[in-house]
């Protein structure tokens, strides 16, 4: 569990990283919380020959609101969202999501934007870029790129992301007030990544549904949106038989994965169950 | 004052909660290589060639070994119930003609730093003609090697007419268990650190743990050495529950790579070569049948077991096929009983003991089969307990089998009164009541119960020497091993009763071959029994002595003095004069040190019931365990807050091996959870609340203290009683007949009848 031999870089502003990226490209991996990257160094899977660490980066470090979205630079902490970020309902759903991610030494370490370029189908963070469509801002020698989520996730550990591109910032849409969510996970122990869970956000119009995002993690090999589901419910009035019909076409849109913890079978029960404490929470 | 009975605070915590502790990794010499060791990627296959040439030339390193190289040093031997026929079984220290698991060793890269050595060892190849591996115990019989079959051994015990017994049933239950495989998995992982002074002629080894004395002297048979030429030293030790300290490959490697290069060599295991190279434990299959009457009572059980040794036996050869065979009716009468165990290779990871080792899974199969009994019977599960126990006035109770070469004879025990503390505690009737109007509102809940005999206290010998320092610190010289479970504590306030001393006056030195010439270790919960019962001799031979030295000193008949809290004064006279010990020493050149040996043929059974209730979501098959009870009799405890740590310990691992840990194999046996993020041992999160019944109502009659050992209590029945309340939250059908129970596998229980649409 030592790592193989590597060249290490440690630049000092965005540019200078970018330039290193298009000169190793391949070769090359960003270093920024490393959650993932050094036990993966550590186990051998990753062999990476140069490491770029963007730790003194000072620019990537921000967390701000401008024209409607929350900007989340590359080195924010999973911890920063441990209280809410914004007063804007976004700012309660990320502090309660993020509860979930891992123990308190990951928490401190690891980065938001490092979750999202690592694009694992089960990390929380994922499953709240995929359900509010947000905007990947990725830097490159060539100039900017802003990636929607829905291209952003190709499958398990594959983003959109180019080898000479690093994520500089994510962009979440605020909610607006009304905003109502429901957030439900399961997984093997506390802070383990997710068998399957289920973001619901939603915004009322009197005794109706108007608008509803559900997001799937987990479940399947990257996190997704269900839209039948959405379809169903906006516009409706909520009923426990609409409710019921939501999370069975949620169900019916994910092709689960199966491995040692959990059954494919297993993953969709758990898609349904969830979909639909998600939304009774959210309405609650 | 007595200081056994007392919750004393670990004398031994301040170096660890300092961070001054000194585990393996910890220990360097200059001039050392690192020892790293390439494992086999394939399951079963004939090893055609290893080519480390590449390796060889890289930087840094010294020297690369495969099996021809240590072709002369033999297996590795067992060190206890070695059955006949087992010793074809034995592992090599490097694989040499064939490789029988992932992970085994087969070469070793020793280079000057860890890196370069773990470079140079992905440079080595090995040719592998692959071979179909054979996965379970339960799979048909094959060969191990020409002529040599798979099944290494079959343990019988038995005892009673059994023909009988079935001929006159009123019933027969029948089931089918079986519980995966899952083991210890200490904070430390192992290491070995070798020194070889050639002015001396002596081996050192630091980074022993468990057994010192016993592995010094394997290793002076492997290596052909005179033993008091190799010294083994504990250090600190992060953890052993069975696993830790045993004989492995590496230890012999590195023993013998600093004989041959002259150097100091370092070996640190990490963690994923520790999920598949230290041992396995549990996994069998049970058949097992049994006669009942009409009220219940069996008259006779019948088992049949399949233990998955995986690929070679170890140093416990069959004990833990023994112990389950020679326990599993656990605190029951069972007038005829025959079990039947098959010790079966198979192509993973080799098996050994893991804490209540065969009593973790005869106590299952037996509760289950309890459980079982009462559901065909229409029964209640404590009820049909009940009147199986074996009554006080049969103790002591022979059981008409032998464990570990011992016949098992239970020297004291009060079942039923244990039981009934047990259900009190809890009010167990108005419990059921709550259970059931909770079920009838939807709920998915249930109680389990699990009741058990331990053992614990193993002889044959324990050494002790009591040394008085002119400074009056009392120091005791053990060969028992320290693997972090607080014996440096018990064994202080043991002596401090003994003597009249003050316990942080005692320093307790374990696990050092160079300071005593022979001892035991610890396994088997035998160290507060046997050291502790050799301390209690050695501290009243201590006592008399300086009574009589003193005598003169003061001028008083020995008859008269005291000793308290260090210092011997005369009785009734707290103003007179008096003497510390450091004064009586200072004062008579010839007293110096007593030594004592306890010897002991019998082991000592403590008991005990777990009580858990549980309850199920069934959308998510979520298991949150409600409640968690253990009631243990440990006929005399030293200090109830290190049993507390030691039951609460077990139940957190009781609750792993119940519904979290297990090493999955596919089905080429290459292991998916050779990791801690796929191999799930609970954390904080996953432990229930729980509360502990400690009581003292049977002494042992066979030790001076009383005492029996409580290391494994807290484990021993987490299985059963986790598996009795998921069953019966399930509605008790029975269907929990495996361990551990993942969400996946209660997802399939239910589906079909909860699950919509399925």
């Amino acid at each position: 569990m030592k790592p193989a031999g590597f060249e290490y870089h440690a630049p000092r502003t965005l540019g200078e990283a970018v330039q290193l990226l298009h000169r190793f490209e391949d070769d090359a991996r960003i270093l920024a919380g490393g959650q993932s990257l050094v036990p993966m160094m550590n186990l051998r899977l990753a062999r990476p020959e140069h490491i770029i660490d963007i730790n003194r980066i000072g620019e990537l470090e921000h967390i701000s609101t401008a024209d409607g979205m929350l900007r989340i630079g590359a080195l924010t902490r999973h911890n920063a969202f441990m209280t809410p970020p914004t007063d804007d309902p976004l700012g309660r759903l990320l502090a309660e999501v993020g509860r979930h991610i891992g123990h308190l030494p990951i928490r401190v370490r690891g980065t938001f934007a490092g979750s999202i370029a690592h694009a694992d189908p089960a990390s929380e963070w994922c499953l709240v870029a995929a359900t509010l469509d947000a905007e990947m801002h990725a830097e490159s020698s060539a100039g900017q790129r802003l990636i929607p989520a829905s291209e952003f996730f190709l499958s398990s550990l594959a983003s959109d992301l180019k080898a000479d591109e690093v994520l500089a910032e994510v962009r979440l849409p605020l909610l607006g007030e009304g905003a109502r969510f429901g957030f439900e996970e399961v997984s093997r122990r506390a802070g383990d990544f997710a068998l399957t869970m289920i973001l619901a956000v939603l915004w009322l119009d009197g005794g109706r549904i108007d608008k509803v995002r559900i997001g799937i993690g987990g479940a399947a090999n990257r996190a997704m949106r269900a839209p039948e589901a959405e379809a169903l419910l906006s516009g409706q009035s909520a009923s426990p038989e609409l409710l019921r019909r939501a999370a069975e076409a949620a169900t019916a849109s994910i092709d689960p994965i199966k491995d040692i913890h959990a059954s494919a079978a297993y993953r969709r029960d758990l898609v349904r169950a969830l979909t639909r404490r998600a939304l009774e929470r959210a309405l609650a | 004052m007595s200081h056994i009975g007392q919750r004393l605070r670990r004398i031994e915590d301040p170096p660890l909660l300092k961070g001054a502790a000194r585990f393996a990794a910890d220990i360097s010499f200059d001039g050392q290589l690192h020892m790293r060791v390439v494992r086999s990627p394939i399951a079963f296959g004939r090893l055609l060639g290893v080519e480390v040439a590449d390796a060889l030339a890289a930087p840094g390193v010294a020297a690369v070994w495969t099996g021809r190289d240590v072709a002369d040093i033999p297996p590795i031997d067992f060190r206890q119930v070695r059955l006949p026929g087992l010793a074809s079984y034995r592992q090599p220290i490097l694989a040499a003609d064939h490789v029988r698991y992932v992970g085994e060793p087969l070469a070793v890269v020793l280079a000057e730093d860890a890196y370069l050595a773990e470079d140079a060892a992905n440079l080595v190849f090995a040719e592998i003609e692959e071979f179909e591996p054979v996965r379970r115990a339960t799979d048909a019989m094959g060969e191990f090697a020409p002529g040599l079959s798979s099944e290494a051994a079959i343990v019988h015990k038995g005892y009673g007419d059994l023909e009988a017994a079935f001929a006159a049933a009123h019933d027969i239950v029948e089931l089918r268990l079986s519980l995966g495989r899952h083991s210890g998995v200490p904070l430390e992982t192992r290491g070995a650190v070798a020194c070889y002074d050639a002015a001396l002629d002596l081996l050192e080894i630091h980074g022993a743990a468990k057994i010192p004395h016993l592995n010094r002297d394997a290793l002076a048979k492997m290596l052909g050495r005179p033993s008091e030429r190799i010294q083994l030293y504990e250090g600190h030790v992060g953890g052993g529950f069975g696993i830790r300290g045993e004989l492995y490959p590496e230890d012999v490697l590195v023993a013998l790579a600093a004989l041959r290069l002259g150097r100091p060599i370092k070996w640190i295991e990490d963690r994923k070569e520790h999920l598949t190279a230290a041992n396995h434990a549990r996994d069998q299959t049970h058949l097992i049948r049994a006669a009942v009457d009409a009220r219940g009572f069996v008259l006779a059980i019948d088992d049949e077991f399949w233990a998955d040794q995986g690929a070679y036996v170890r140093t416990h050869a069959a004990t833990v096929a023994d112990l389950t065979a020679a326990l599993l009716p656990g605190p029951y009468m069972v007038p005829a009983y025959r079990a039947a165990g098959h010790i079966r290779l198979t192509n993973k990871t080799p098996a050994g003991t893991y804490r209540a080792p065969g009593r973790f899974e005869g106590c299952f199969v037996c509760e289950r089969l309890m459980d079982a009994i009462a559901r065909r019977l229409d029964l209640d599960p404590v009820a049909v307990r009940r009147i199986n126990l074996i009554p006080p006035e049969r103790m002591p109770f022979e059981r008409h089998t032998d464990a570990l070469g011992t016949d098992v004879v239970y020297d004291s025990g009060a079942y039923e009164r244990l039981l009934d503390r047990l259900l009190d505690h809890v009010q167990y009737d108005e419990l059921r009541v709550q259970t059931e109007a909770r079920r009838a509102n939807g709920e998915r809940v249930g109680i389990g119960l699990g009741m058990f005999v331990e053992k614990s206290g193993l002889g044959p010998f324990d050494d002790v020497e009591l040394i008085l320092h002119e400074d009056g610190g009392i120091e005791v010289v053990t060969g028992a091993a320290s693997l972090g479970q607080g014996i440096e504590t018990s064994i202080a306030q043991i002596c401090a009763d003994g003597l009249g001393a003050r316990p942080l006056d005692i320093t307790v030195t374990h696990g050092q071959t160079d300071r005593i010439g022979r001892g035991m270790g610890a396994f088997a919960s035998r160290v507060t029994v046997m050291t502790g019962s050799a301390v209690h001799q050695a501290a009243g031979e201590m006592k008399e002595q300086l009574l009589q030295a003193a005598s003169d000193m003061l001028q008083t008949p020995a008859g008269r003095l005291a000793i308290e809290a260090g210092v011997i004064g005369i009785i009734d006279r707290p103003q007179g004069p008096s003497l510390t010990l450091g004064e009586v020493v200072r004062g008579d050149a010839a007293f110096k040190s007593v030594t004592a040996t306890f010897n002991s043929e019998h082991m000592t059974y403590p008991y005990g019931a777990h009580l858990v209730v549980a309850a199920i979501d069934p959308e998510t098959a979520a298991v949150k365990i409600e409640r968690y009870v253990v009631a243990y009799d440990v006929g005399r405890a030293v200090n109830p807050l290190l049993i507390e740590g030691q039951i609460a310990g077990g139940i957190a691992q009781g609750i792993g091996g119940a519904l979290f840990e297990e090493f999955v194999y596919d089905d080429l046996a290459q292991p998916l959870a050779a990791n801690l993020a796929d191999y799930l041992m609970p954390t904080l999160a996953e432990m229930p609340g729980f509360e502990i019944l400690l009581s003292e109502d049977a002494p042992s009659p066979i030790n001076p203290l009383g005492v029996k050992g409580a290391g494994e209590g807290g484990i021993t029945a987490a299985g059963a009683a986790i598996a009795g309340a998921v069953d019966d939250a399930l509605g008790g059908t029975g269907d929990i007949d495996c361990l551990p129970i993942t969400p996946t596998r209660l997802h399939d229980m239910l589906a079909g009848n909860i699950m919509p649409n399925r």
